[in-house]
């Protein structure tokens, strides 16, 4: 029953044999009997949805935004202080504004979240990856709803 | 990692006829083999062949005329069993559905065994994570109320509906190819969510709801990003990615 040991595969084969075998390296964070499943809620299915439908919506927003900015009437050489200033005086283009920043902002990062899930390796890694990104999106999203309902044209 | 030759032995004579025409292969094997090394190793086999032979038969020749450490899983060499999924030249595919000819036998074929799941030894991988994700998913008749005196008829229609699906032969080449799945091996897999796909779309079975909301879970089809790696695997040819599709689609039309 003696295991045939005479087979050089590599240079370093000495280390190992029946009685030291080599360690098995299990694939990353593998599905088990006792793998958690506690996370029965619809929060993926959203996240799902909600990526496709802000997606549509994005399209018009992001193609209008960029037309209107860059392309149409003189384009970027009008883009300045009283421009914006003329714009947000509507509350068209107030809300146009707010919508565009919320979903691209959300949009954005569930992507990454997504790209964490998918690429993060270890659990720790994976967590403060999320928080970086969480906090990063909430600073920028709060921070631009501030500015467009704060904003003051006679600011000096 | 190092690249060890092993000729075939002068004396080793082809004993088929002499009228088939061979020709001369090389044969790069990923080996591992935990007792020797932790390192795995590309071994190339230099063998004859007939072209219209088919990978597992030159798998065959190796270990039976070469070197008979070589460890690969095998049952049926048909396409039926789904043992011997592995990959080849860089795709997943069975070794007994390809022949050495549609593979380019100019270059040397390499020889691997499927990712994401862990070695054991040379091309046998642990499948248990895999059957692990199919039972999960609960693939049997769930029905309820008493048991009918004859079989459980079915309109030719509501048969046809999960028709593509009922061909899986857990080979787990679908779910060794998904970029998911290898760096995630809680994902459930192609494999699982299609075999939940026969169930969930058959008209007899009544247990649907129960396999959606595990499929509805973190780890479940909203991980699937369409690769489509999955369905150029298939060696049964079964539109996986789609039937993923259609279990998403499935819940969302069920939970509105």
């Amino acid at each position: 029953m003696s295991v045939e040991s005479s087979v050089d595969l590599t240079a370093s084969s000495a280390a190992y044999g029946p009685d030291n075998p080599a360690p098995v390296i299990e694939p990353p964070r593998a599905r088990t009997k006792r793998t958690p499943r506690n996370r029965r809620t619809n929060f993926e299915m959203h996240a799902w949805l909600f990526m496709r439908l802000s997606g549509i919506v994005l399209v018009v927003l992001v193609i209008g935004h960029l037309l209107i900015q860059l392309v149409l009437d003189g384009g970027v050489s009008r883009i300045g202080f009283a421009f914006v200033a003329g714009r947000w005086a509507s509350p068209f283009w107030q809300v146009w504004d707010l919508l565009m920043l919320w979903l691209a902002m959300i949009h954005g990062t569930n992507g990454m979240r997504t790209v964490i899930n998918d690429y993060a390796e270890r659990d720790n890694t994976r967590f403060w990856l999320k928080m970086l990104l969480y906090t990063a999106s909430v600073f920028t999203i709060l921070l631009g709803t501030l500015v467009i309902f704060t904003f003051d044209p006679n600011i000096r | 990692m190092s690249t060890a030759t092993v000729d075939q032995p002068a004396d080793a004579a082809p004993a088929a006829a002499p009228s088939v025409d061979r020709i001369a292969i090389t044969v790069r094997v990923r080996r591992f083999n935990p007792e020797v090394s932790a390192e795995s190793a590309w071994v190339d086999y230099q063998i004859e062949m007939d072209p219209k032979e088919r990978v597992l038969d030159a798998l065959h020749k190796i270990k039976w005329e070469i070197d008979g450490t070589l460890t690969f899983r095998r049952s049926c060499a048909h396409g039926i069993c789904g043992s011997d999924a592995m990959r080849i030249n860089g795709r997943n595919r069975l070794a007994c559905k390809t022949l050495i000819k549609d593979i380019n036998p100019d270059k040397p074929i390499t020889v691997e065994p499927i990712k994401g799941l862990t070695v054991l030894k040379d091309l046998v991988v642990d499948m248990e994570p895999f059957f692990q994700a199919y039972r999960d998913v609960m693939p049997f008749l769930i029905t309820t109320g008493n048991e009918p005196t004859r079989e459980r008829r079915q309109s030719a229609k509501d048969r046809e509906r999960f028709d593509d699906t009922t061909k899986c032969i857990l080979c787990a080449a679908c779910t060794s190819s998904c970029p998911v799945f290898w760096n995630d091996g809680q994902y459930f897999g192609p494999a699982a969510i299609v075999n939940a796909h026969r169930f969930i779309f058959d008209s007899r079975d009544e247990g649907g709801e129960q396999r959606l909301e595990i499929l509805n879970e973190q780890e479940g089809v909203w991980r699937c990003r369409t690769t489509f790696n999955c369905t150029d695997a298939c060696p049964r040819g079964i539109e996986v990615t789609k039937a993923i599709q259609e279990v998403k689609r499935a819940l969302i039309t069920r939970r509105f």
